[in-house]
């Protein structure tokens, strides 16, 4: 478990480091596809609902948010860079001290059974965090959304600790919500470009009425 | 002296090793294995040329470099026990390096040509932020190995492949600092002699004959010093003294010169500005390295 939660990790540095948008969708995509194993780990193999939350999770997580942010990339012709508010190297030291924040608050949070590694909540906070992050330091309409579904997988990994608990319905429902708001953001996307010729969210601060 | 033997004697092979690997990818045939030791012959047989301009300290430097990467060499332990050693010797060892780069640095700005000192500022920045992470990391390993000294770094563990995510969060880390240090592909083109992104070649442009030789040894050495380090974090000695030590630590130093040479053959020369940064991303791996090593204990 602790393999995954470091490829997790290494891979929101990866998109918090690297210029390339594409590259960066691939790293989401790894990143949810390594989150789908997580449900068989803490259940076990032969646990129907955990192997249906893998399949779900893999396919929405891996497959199709990906192609739909690939494919909106296509349409809104984007040009392939990030462009983010802060620099690429302050964002990842910044990443960097967001970790080790949230690795140090590890005593001030509840622990966890034996199944969870001791690095399962810390992780998830960096995760939820460095997604904030995202959010908030990139221009970019696409990136918004990638910083979005980072932020999501870090849920998802705080989630992954009451999947004993939860009923099948609420995961799946989440993932089910997710989808939707990657496609309504696609749209979006799409319309902030034939409105603006581009997807700086920047330009949305100067609206105002015509006269 | 046996340690000794191999310390000073088989360093250039690597390097062969290195441009064998570059060849095979690229599908020539490339230099013969022993180049490096042909091509230290016949520079060591020239006459040394030097600048008008230059100081005593062009004339020293070469040696000086070359002595701190010796001594250095001494206090890893390449086959069995490390010649020298004493509690806390890995600061020793990472600042014998430094002093190894101080050298180079002050000896390229002697001259005085607008070049070379760009080089110098090159190195001394990158040098700054590679050694962050290698501090950081060289932390992470006495911690896990409950001890400050090289010693007993690498023999505390019994002799077989470790496999833990620290561990390959620490080798990725060292590897990288490796390929910095020693001026290899993603950050500096070895072979390149024509061109302005280059740093380590172009500090040593003054040089010539016997002084460009130790100079040329000494990188090899250097690299030689790495690549033990690295491969012993992955995979620590077999035993003692004697032929299988000595045996698996030649496959284990080669291994790592053919995972260099892949390195190399695979990736291109990154763009200067984008050094500094990858140099970071190393530093914010190994801090990761050090968190999950005090919060999850490291292995699992």
């Amino acid at each position: 478990m602790n393999w995954i939660l470091i490829g997790v990790l290494l891979s929101a540095f990866f998109i918090l480091g690297i210029s390339r948008l594409s590259a960066c969708i691939r790293a989401v995509a790894f990143q949810g596809a390594l989150l789908s194993v997580l449900p068989i780990f803490v259940k076990g193999w032969n646990d129907p609902h955990a192997l249906f939350l893998f399949g779900g999770t893999l396919i929405i997580k891996a497959m199709v948010i990906p192609s739909l942010l690939f494919r909106s990339i296509r349409e809104a012709t984007i040009r392939e860079e990030a462009e983010p508010i802060v620099s690429l190297h302050l964002s990842l030291l910044g990443g960097g001290g967001i970790m080790v924040a949230a690795f140090s608050s590890l005593n001030a949070l509840p622990h966890l059974a034996p199944p969870f590694s001791p690095l399962f909540i810390p992780a998830a906070l960096s995760i939820v965090l460095i997604g904030l992050f995202l959010l908030i330091s990139r221009t970019k309409a696409i990136s918004q959304v990638i910083g979005f579904l980072v932020l999501d997988n870090g849920i998802f990994l705080f989630g992954m600790t009451l999947v004993a608990e939860f009923p099948m319905t609420v995961e799946l429902g989440v993932l089910l919500d997710l989808l939707v708001g990657v496609f309504v953001m696609g749209i979006m996307i799409y319309h902030i470009n034939r409105t603006f010729d581009h997807i700086d969210t920047g330009a949305l601060a100067t609206l105002r009425d015509t006269e | 002296m046996t340690p000794l033997l191999i310390l000073t004697g088989t360093p250039p092979f690597f390097l062969g090793v290195i441009a064998k690997t570059k060849a095979f990818f690229a599908g020539r045939k490339g230099p013969p294995l022993l180049q490096a030791y042909y091509d230290l012959a016949k520079l060591l047989r020239k006459g040394a040329v030097v600048s008008r301009s230059a100081s005593w300290l062009l004339r020293i430097a070469p040696v000086a470099i070359l002595a701190s990467l010796l001594v250095a060499g001494l206090l890893l332990p390449i086959v069995g026990e490390a010649p020298l050693h004493f509690e806390g010797d890995l600061i020793l060892f990472a600042y014998l390096l430094a002093v190894g780069r101080f050298f180079t640095i002050l000896a390229a700005q002697d001259v005085g040509s607008s070049f070379e000192g760009m080089g110098a500022s090159r190195e001394a920045a990158f040098g700054a932020l590679s050694e962050l992470s290698f501090f950081l990391g060289l932390l992470v390993l006495s911690i896990l190995h409950g001890t400050v000294s090289l010693n007993g770094l690498f023999e505390a563990t019994s002799s077989r492949l470790l496999v833990a995510p620290v561990i390959f969060l620490l080798f990725g880390t060292f590897f990288f600092t490796l390929l910095t240090e020693n001026s290899r592909m993603p950050i500096d083109d070895p072979t390149t002699h024509l061109e302005l992104t280059m740093i380590h070649e172009v500090m040593i442009l003054d040089y010539s004959g016997p002084d460009l030789g130790l100079i040329l040894y000494g990188a090899s050495v250097k690299l030689f010093l790495f690549m033990v380090f690295v491969s012993q974090i992955l995979w620590p000695p077999v035993g003692y003294l004697g032929p299988l030590a000595i045996g698996a630590l030649l496959l284990k130093v080669t291994g790592v010169a053919i995972g260099i040479g892949v390195v190399e053959a695979a990736v291109a020369r990154l763009r200067l500005i984008k050094i500094p940064q990858l140099l970071i991303a190393n530093f914010v791996v190994t801090a990761l390295a050090l968190l999950v090593m005090l919060f999850g204990k490291g292995i699992g």
